[in-house]
């Protein structure tokens, strides 16, 4: 069973690599919106100091489900998620092995530039880590939450704009906790607190929601 | 002696039921909505503090309640569709949600309008405000969801999965919100009343909670049978209404 869900998540990989465009996408898009915003705000440092940990967090967002709807889509089209579903693998494993590989391939990108962009923003060094934390902590989080509401939209018209509605009231936790945490820790309280609360979402995301996302795959489908 | 608890479940012998439901909680509706609003608008008294504004509770915290008690409702039709595979609770899942929305809608509305003599400004970003508009948005997302898919049966169980994923969310949105507040807001704005409520004041919200109690059930039964005759329309039993109807 290991052996098949390595395979799922090297072949989803390996598949991202032959169409690296679509990857850079997601990541130009994040860089693109958060840089609109001092262009938007005005570039006083002070204002910008304020306003980055929920830019980031906001830009973040958006770009995570502007990936979403492709984690099912290609598979259902050319009949491969069905196979997956007729296979021994329990299907909920093989979802959490997509969406693990669609966020390594979407939402660890933007972890790994957010430092970079932090820097447009003059937020302080020590806040780096707290960054870089919350967004590897969340991202999955919204990754595996997105993944229900992709598999509800399968196939269907103007699922992007649906996804969206669906989505992002279910996202409000892990924007205000993720958020939460950069504030705190610019204000001196430490972010650990909103860190943990992080993690717990995690956990709890990774265990409930694969599940959630089959259920969802085998209605959309039958 | 058995019980055949699925007797209802059935949309033919639930469609009359349903009518004769709808009429009787629409009176008692009508009622109790008349009743409520002249004791919270000529008996009660005026408040101290508050001026007339505050009467605006009358329609603001029942419809609130039900705004949240519509969900839970929802959510446990729709799980009961999912577990026992019943037609039925598909459609009173979704006969739910707009009268659910529109609760929300006016909770918020009317908070608004409350809010703005009150406290000097149409909209804060408070705990409650902010989760109430989230559950405003989890209304849209459902509907928007069974709106777009053309198979009913698959538009049941898809939005029966998202409301069980909203009603396991929504706690979690409650109280990141409210933690989020609290750490960030030094004066925080607080729902609750003045501490002691005259007894009249308390009555005419009562009866208005029931009020919106019976009109909820009378304006989803009638749209649950507009869903049954839709959906079964190629049935008999439902030829022989459209007739007899007619």
């Amino acid at each position: 069973m290991i052996a098949a869900l390595r395979c799922v998540i090297f072949r989803d990989l390996r598949l991202a690599a032959r169409r690296s465009s679509d990857v850079l996408t997601v990541a130009l898009f994040f860089v693109i919106v958060v840089s609109l915003f001092p262009l938007g705000i005005g570039p006083d440092p002070k204002l910008l100091r304020t306003v980055a940990p929920g830019v980031l967090w906001v830009a973040a967002l958006l770009a995570s489900m502007l990936a979403l709807s492709r984690v099912f889509a290609a598979d259902h089209a050319d009949g491969t998620l069905e196979q997956m579903m007729l296979g021994a693998t329990p299907l909920g494993l093989v979802v959490a092995a997509k969406v693990l590989a669609h966020w390594l391939v979407t939402g660890l990108p933007l972890v790994l530039i957010s430092p970079v962009l932090a820097l447009q923003f003059d937020l302080p060094r020590e806040l780096f880590g707290v960054l870089v934390l919350s967004l590897a902590l969340g991202t999955p989080v919204l990754s595996l939450i997105g993944a229900i509401g992709a598999a509800l939209t399968l196939g269907l018209r103007g699922a992007g704009a649906l996804l969206s509605l669906l989505v992002l009231p279910l996202y409000v936790p892990v924007l205000i906790v993720g958020a939460g945490a950069m504030e705190a820790a610019a204000s001196g309280l430490g972010g650990n607190a909103q860190l943990l609360l992080l993690a717990a979402m995690l956990i709890i995301a990774a265990a409930f929601a694969p599940w959630v996302a089959a259920a969802a795959l085998r209605i959309s489908v039958e | 002696m058995s019980i055949n608890w699925f007797k209802y479940s059935s949309p033919q012998t639930f469609f009359p039921v349903a009518g004769r439901l709808a009429l009787v909680f629409g009176a008692l509706a009508l009622l109790a909505c008349a009743a409520g609003l002249y004791l919270g608008f000529f008996v009660a008294p005026t408040d101290a503090q508050q001026g007339e504004s505050y009467r605006i509770i009358f329609i603001h915290v029942p419809a609130a309640w039900m705004s949240m008690f519509l969900y839970f409702v929802m959510a446990f039709w729709a799980g009961l569709g999912l577990a026992f595979n019943t037609r039925l609770s598909g459609m009173m899942a979704s006969a739910i949600a707009p009268t659910g929305a529109l609760f929300t809608f006016i909770a918020l509305w009317t908070g608004s309008l409350w809010g703005r003599p009150a406290w000097g400004t149409w909209w804060v970003w408070d705990a409650r405000l902010t989760s109430e508009l989230v559950l405003l948005f989890l209304y849209f997302g459902f509907m928007a969801l069974q709106a777009a898919i053309d198979d009913p049966r698959r538009a049941d169980k898809a939005g029966a999965v998202l409301a069980l994923v909203g009603v396991v969310d929504l706690p979690i949105i409650y109280f990141s919100v409210q933690w989020w507040n609290t750490l960030h807001q030094g004066a925080s704005v607080s729902l609750t009343k003045a501490p002691t409520m005259a007894a009249t004041m308390l009555a005419g919200m009562l009866v208005m909670i029931f009020g919106f109690w019976f009109y909820s059930i009378a304006a989803v039964m009638l749209r649950a049978r507009c869903i049954m005759l839709e959906r079964e329309r190629g049935s008999e039993w439902a030829g022989q209404h459209a007739r007899g109807a007619a």
